[in-house]
């Protein structure tokens, strides 16, 4: 008897199932694929982690760097063109545009990242709470995400920052309350997604705690497509900073900041095109870096592509 | 506690589980189930996909809240556990899963995976590296494997370092839901006597619940058979006499089948 079963026994396919975790958001941005692009990803994150390093060691020294003062204001030498003692040319009060791009680097990518880093811890605890738990917190917290969403947000930053009044930090403020909402539905609906893996099941039964199996498991599952919006939302802050800071409630004058100094310099686009193109390259540069960096480090958290 | 030796290591009692879903009608996934499972006992449960199978053995393993009824270990209820007292049970129940592959963090290696238990249960981090060596070898890989990450062992290999994870603490409790079922012939064959051997190790000091669909592997494996039919359990024996002798029309059907 027991003969007859084993030999009828079917044969079934040997495997079936894929590796949902990570292929689901691969193609998210842009459909590029892991190890397209030359150069190993470690090597990748050397590089554009060393840029980004030096962009950001340059706008925390930025005072040491600049070879003048970036406020001192020279009117004899107003909108000279680049020379030798002034690389960049000068504005249109004389002051030397490569030290007044080098102090700018202070508001625009510092105040960027700070924004960007609260911005992305806040709607990431929010959205996996939300996720997580489900039930009431979930439905007031996604419809006030919802409310958030349905503004157009640099009008509400707008908003916000005139109640709050100028300056920076209030910029920043208002730039954060407008746009946790995005991170929070990213992390809620990665959250719903994994939320039934097996993987999550497999650490309850371990024995760890609710707080360890979302610190330790879930997190750095759900991490990667959040960090890639992070660092693409580095750009994306960059100019709204920079346009808050041009509509007067961001970085007043004379604080040297990109986006307000390429503001200033419309009107001299046609006679000193150099005063608006340094601060329009400086941004450029930076959210080039930015970006591929985001990408780099999507492509490292995932250990399937660290041997390429 | 009302620890006896002689008692069973796990009792169900009327265990039920309806899923209510909106503008559809209710399923009642398992409907008042109930039966033992004795210190040293392999017993099989067997049913048809949709039977309820699944369900019943994530309710038995906390990670499912049962709508309904008892589940005794070693004559304490867990059924409404949390917390602290939900983690010591797991110290005495384990569970391996019927896709292994998706049962690994695929951020960690296997080895992290395995002595995740042990480290949670006061063990240096160090010393679960060791022992989850030693556990991959008693499960027939090299020590070498707790480096490697899910993504980079065959189906039967992760399902070895599965059940080398769900033995590290010792428990005295192993679900299996399915545990072979994602395997070709060979390697279920080969899981199987690694079960086989790990049994005769433990004496009675280690059960095991067995989910499968397939009768033959529940003939060959079990000491004792149940078989869940649209989650109720409509027949219960040891297999040999079950198939020679079904009393219930889908045991017939599910014997037929296979001759
Ligand atoms: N989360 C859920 N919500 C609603 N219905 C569910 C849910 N999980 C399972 N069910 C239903 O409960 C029933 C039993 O499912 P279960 O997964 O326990 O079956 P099973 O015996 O394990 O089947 P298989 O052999 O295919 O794994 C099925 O009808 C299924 O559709
Ligand atoms: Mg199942």
């Amino acid at each position: 008897m027991r003969q007859t079963f084993l030999k009828n026994r079917e044969k079934r396919p040997l495997q079936k199932q894929g590796h949902k975790s990570v292929t689901m958001y691969s193609g998210m941005y842009g459909g590029r694929r892991h190890g397209r692009r030359a150069g190993s990803v470690k090597t990748r994150l050397i590089v554009f982690g060393l840029l980004a390093a030096f962009l950001l060691l340059g706008s925390v020294f930025s005072a040491q760097l600049a070879p003048y003062d970036p406020d001192l204001q020279n009117l004899e030498i107003a909108r000279a063109a680049p020379s030798a003692a002034h690389l960049l040319g000068t504005d249109r009060f004389g002051r030397d545009m490569l030290s007044r791009v080098i102090a700018g680097s202070r508001a625009s990518i510092f105040s960027t990242l700070l924004l960007v880093a609260v911005i992305t811890v806040i709607g990431t605890l929010i959205g996996v709470f939300c996720g997580w738990n489900g039930k009431r917190a979930d439905a007031v917290l996604m419809r006030i995400s919802d409310i958030f969403l349905a503004f157009p947000g640099l009008v509400f930053a707008m908003a916000v920052a005139g109640v709050l009044g100028g300056g920076l930090h209030n910029a920043i403020v208002a730039l954060a309350a407008i746009s946790w909402p995005k991170y929070a539905r990213i992390a809620r609906s990665q959250t719903l997604a994994q939320r039934e893996s097996a993987y999550l099941k497999a650490a309850k039964l371990a024995g760890s705690s609710t707080t360890k199996i979302i610190f330790k498991h879930l997190l750095p599952n759900i991490i990667g497509p959040i960090l890639v919006t992070s660092m693409l939302d580095i750009g994306t802050m960059m100019m709204e900073l920079a346009g808050l800071s041009f509509l007067g409630l961001g970085a007043k004058p004379p604080t040297a900041e990109w986006g307000s100094m390429m503001s200033d310099a419309r009107s001299l686009m046609t006679t000193a095109p150099w005063v608006a193109f340094s601060p329009g390259a400086a941004i450029f540069l930076s959210v080039m870096v930015f970006n591929l960096l985001g990408d780099t480090i999507r492509d490292y958290a995932d250990p399937r592509s660290r041997d390429f | 506690m009302q620890d006896n030796n002689k008692g069973p290591v796990l009792e169900v009692r009327d265990l039920t589980k309806i899923y209510k879903r909106r503008g559809q009608d209710t399923v009642t996934a398992v409907d008042g189930v109930s039966f033992s499972l004795h210190p040293g006992e392999c017993l099989g449960i067997i049913g048809e996909s949709g039977s309820g199978k699944t369900t019943l053995v994530n309710m038995i393993a906390r990670l499912t809240d049962p709508d309904r009824g008892q589940i005794l270990l070693k004559g304490r209820e867990i059924t409404r556990l949390r917390g602290r007292d939900l983690r010591s049970v797991y110290a005495e129940m384990q569970m391996v899963f019927q896709q292994p592959a998706d049962s690994f963090d695929p951020r960690r290696t296997l080895g992290d995976g395995i002595g995740e238990s042990l480290r949670n249960n006061g063990w240096s981090a160090a010393a679960a590296r060791e022992e989850s060596g030693k556990l991959l070898e008693q499960c027939g890989l090299p020590a070498g494997f707790a480096e490697r990450w899910p993504h980079e062992v065959s189906g039967g290999q992760c399902q070895r370092a599965a059940i080398a994870r769900a033995l590290a603490i010792r428990p005295s409790i192993l679900l299996c839901d399915e545990a072979t079922s994602a395997l070709d012939v060979t390697i279920q064959q080969e899981i199987l006597d690694l079960l086989g051997t790990l049994r005769r190790q433990m004496g009675a000091g280690f059960s095991i619940l067995f989910i499968c669909h397939d009768i033959a592997l529940v003939q060959q494996f079990c000491d004792r058979v149940l078989v869940m039919y649209q989650g109720k359990i409509v027949e219960e024996g040891i297999p040999d006499a079950v198939i020679r002798k079904p009393s219930h029309p889908y045991t017939r059907r599910l014997i037929d089948s296979i001759l």
